[in-house]
């Protein structure tokens, strides 16, 4: 067995906490897990991408057309990795654009949402989000990487199972803060219901 | 605490090397952080306060040094006391340490020293990717090179007892894809007991010429024994997948290979090498002797690569030897996947269909934060200064300079350079210079280019951006703190006082997010003929973020905004962000610094209650 996700982002969205939350679950559950992640200038809005590999895998890092599943956390950055998606593969994204800085300078164009969302439903299947508005009702924006985890629970692209990423979610975050997170991951997974 | 715990954990490499060193109980510990191996240290640093803080004795003394000559100088000498030390740097780290690093070669070590350099091909945090293993043959050092996170625990402890057996330091060498990988790792139990050493007098330890000769022929024969252990390691070893095809390889190279051998169905054998100096060479001779044709896969330098085709000729050994310039495998950037799939296919004449490369996206480089109060300084340098001032720059955060609409950085070589280049600027050219440098690099490279800039009257000014902490890698502490990295009291260096004690003449402490203030102090420091040199102080945002609960909020009164965008274009604060045509503060990313509003022509930029 081989799984590969993807998980991307800006600095600061808790792009590696999520990653992080789901290679734990997976060795929870039993399984072989290596990840990739870059450090350093992620913190300053710089974009992020981490790649978590479950089973009879060696390398921490994903190759182009390899990837189950990307859970992007901003639409720009869901096509900026999209070569790494098999093309029946998914993308499940955050709707909300990042503008980078540069560009509000004149340095490069964002593009528009609806171009990046057509581009990438060429390429494979497309599931979009709005997780900043979920985890918002949740109590925080700063649940919202726990929002994409039970979006992607729910769309069964996870190969770790529901109660060691439940564990794991609460082992991660700080006690007083476990019921808002809780109900973050419930509503996630409520809004791929729908 | 995970880095204590038992079983089996998912680590990153820098934190499986931390609990190796833990394993291993290393009783000294030192490191100039740099990414990417700063999490090492990050590491014992966390157990050494976590252990303090729960009353417990701390097993071991850390440090971090003020740059990576010390640290190494430091540990060397605590190895010479009969001390396990271990010391942390990143790949440019051991350039300044390299001075210490060749003569202590000769000298060799008592207890186990581990010298880990975290190199960083396709320089994702790094002013180059020098590929640290051309270090181990040039110093004449043992090596080892993990692939995985398991591995570089494993190691880890191995290079202790290695470095005991040769009287030898070790070098560890990761790449960020290992230091920065996470994977399973299998814990052993810890026994930590702290101890002090004792330096006995009268070794050959003194390098004197006569000694140095000496030595050079003893650390050669050491290095002869190395290679027996080399040909005898278990990290050194052959897997054999059938046929008559061999592969080569080493580092984070190796789960490329490995992985491909599996989905493309190869028929070879490969040898993956974990010490890398010395190399095994009879081992490596009866492998090409098995083999038909054989590819080396290692990334940067064909360290590797030259050697196995020396040990070919010696040997009279005809196999082909591919490596460097075949398919897609070249000496710069790091592997991944497709480059090794890619090469493996034409090597082995199987089926790989090329995948298409992404579209160019709009770049999202990181951006200085908002708040930081080093956008502050450029903006009221920029204010004052003349178009042709020529801006060297160093090593931090503040690099970000360099991009629009600031282009504060014209100049940047390496730690400390800013000072050390703005010398040259200024003697060699009429142009104004105006050098940046960080706190913790100041203290790090910038005391001696200081010292040279006053004694030979260099007329240009120096900026130190003093935002009190190792901002770039993670806010480790630095010599201008009053707690080191066990949590202790430490000495803190008055700034100011050093700066004035070794004799500069023109001297100004500023807060940048006074603009005028900042605009003015630039302004006598230009006119001012000779050295001058302005802190300018003020912490780190993020720092101050975690501290300070309350903070001000602004926002844009929109009435009174006449759309000039000044406060986009020219100060370029990433809180503020286009509605359609209304500029607008984004309330979450805004710190309340307080600088934009000074900024602003119209004094849109109000003040509003949280």
């Amino acid at each position: 067995m081989k799984k590969s996700i993807v998980v991307a982002g800006v600095g600061g969205q808790g792009v590696i906490t999520a990653a992080n939350i789901l290679a734990r679950a997976a060795l929870r559950d039993g399984y072989n897990v290596v990840m990739s992640e870059l450090h350093g200038m992620a913190q300053r809005g710089g974009n992020v991408e981490c790649s978590v590999r479950i089973g009879d895998v060696y390398s921490p890092m994903v190759g182009n057309e390899t990837a189950d599943a990307i859970i992007s956390f901003e639409p720009l950055e869901a096509l900026r990795n999209l070569q790494k998606v098999r093309k029946d593969g998914l993308v499940l994204t955050d709707i909300n654009p990042i503008i980078p800085p540069l560009v509000s300078l004149g340095i490069g164009k964002y593009p528009a949402v609806e171009e990046i969302f057509d581009k990438i439903s060429k390429h494979c299947r497309l599931i979009k989000i709005n997780a900043d508005e979920i985890a918002r009702k949740a109590g925080s924006i700063l649940t919202k990487n726990v929002v994409m985890l039970g979006a992607a629970t729910a769309l069964n692209i996870l190969p770790v199972s529901e109660e060691s990423l439940i564990e794991t979610i609460k082992e991660t975050v700080p006690p007083k803060y476990i019921e808002m997170n809780m109900k973050a991951f419930e509503m996630g997974k409520e809004e791929m219901r729908k | 605490m995970e880095l204590l715990g038992e079983g089996k954990k998912v680590l990153l490499g820098n934190g499986a090397i931390a609990r190796g060193a833990l394993e291993a109980d290393v009783d000294v510990a030192t490191t100039y952080p740099g990414t990417p191996s700063s999490e090492i240290a990050d590491s014992l640093s966390m157990v050494a306060r976590y252990l303090k803080n729960s009353g417990k004795e701390v097993p071991f003394y850390f440090q971090y040094s003020v740059n990576e000559k010390v640290a190494l100088e430091f540990a060397a000498a605590a190895s010479h006391a009969g001390l396990r030390a271990l010391t942390c740097m990143k790949h440019v780290g051991l350039n300044v340490a390299s001075d210490a690093l060749m003569t202590y070669a000769y000298v060799g070590c008592k207890g186990g020293h581990v010298i880990v350099t975290a190199d960083d091909p396709s320089c994702h945090s790094s002013q180059n990717e020098q590929d640290n293993r051309c270090y181990a043959k040039f110093a004449a050092l043992p090596m080892l090179e993990p692939s995985s996170p398991q591995e570089a625990k494993d190691m880890t402890v191995e290079a202790f007892v290695l470095s005991e057996k040769l009287s030898l330091p070790v070098i560890l060498r990761t790449t960020t894809r290992v230091s920065h990988a996470r994977g399973v790792v299998k814990l052993a139990p810890l026994n930590m007991t702290f101890k002090k050493g004792k330096f006995e007098k009268g070794g050959l330890t003194v390098t004197v010429p006569a000694v140095a000769r000496k030595l050079h022929p003893v650390l050669l024969e050491k290095m002869e024994k190395a290679k027996e252990i080399s040909n005898k390691s278990p990290f050194n070893f052959v897997e054999d997948f059938g046929g008559e095809y061999g592969i080569i390889t080493s580092g984070v190279a190796y789960n490329y290979v490995r992985e491909a051998v599996d989905d493309l169905n190869l028929k070879c054998k490969i040898f993956k090498i974990g010490m890398s100096n010395p190399l095994p060479d009879k081992k490596i001779a009866e492998f090409l002797r098995e083999c038909k044709k054989v590819i080396v896969v290692e990334e940067l330098e064909p360290y590797i690569e030259e050697q196995v085709k020396i040990i070919a000729r010696d040997e009279g050994i005809g196999v082909d030897i591919y490596g460097k310039g075949y398919g897609k495998l070249k000496r710069y950037y790091e592997y991944d996947m497709d480059i090794v799939y890619s090469t493996l296919a034409k090597f082995f004449g199987v089926e790989w269909e090329e995948k298409e490369e992404g579209e160019e996206i709009t770049d999202r480089p990181p951006v200085l934060c908002p708040g930081c109060p080093h956008r502050a300084t450029y903006y009221a340098v920029k204010q004052v200064a003349k178009p042709d001032t020529i801006y060297p720059t160093d090593i931090g955060c503040y690099t970000l300079g360099l991009l629009p609409p600031y282009k504060t950085a014209d100049f940047l070589l390496c730690m400390g350079s800013s000072i050390g280049t703005g010398c040259g600027f200024s003697k060699a050219t009429e142009q104004p210079v105006i050098s940046f440098i960080g706190d913790s690099t100041f203290y790090h490279a910038g005391l001696p280019a200081l010292v040279n800039a006053i004694h030979h009257n260099h007329n240009f000014v120096v900026v130190i951006l003093d935002n009190s902490t190792t901002a770039m890698t993670g806010h480790q502490p630095h010599p201008g703190n009053d707690i080191d990295g066990m949590g202790n009291e430490a000495i803190s260096m008055d700034m100011e006082k050093v700066v004035r004690g070794l004799g500069v003449k023109h001297v100004e402490v500023v807060d940048p997010r006074n603009l005028n203030e900042a605009k003015e102090a630039v302004k006598r420091a230009l006119e001012y003929d000779g050295l001058s040199v302005i802190i300018s102080k003020a912490p780190c945002i993020l720092l101050e973020r975690k501290y300070k609960k309350e903070r001000k909020l602004y926002q844009i009164n929109q009435e009174k905004c006449r759309k000039c965008k000044i406060c986009i274009t020219k100060f370029a604060c990433p809180a503020f962000y286009f509605d359609g045509d209304d500029v607008k503060i984004n309330a979450v990313l805004c710190t309340g610094c307080g600088v934009c509003p000074q900024v602003c022509p119209f004094d849109a930029i109000e003040e509003v209650a949280e």
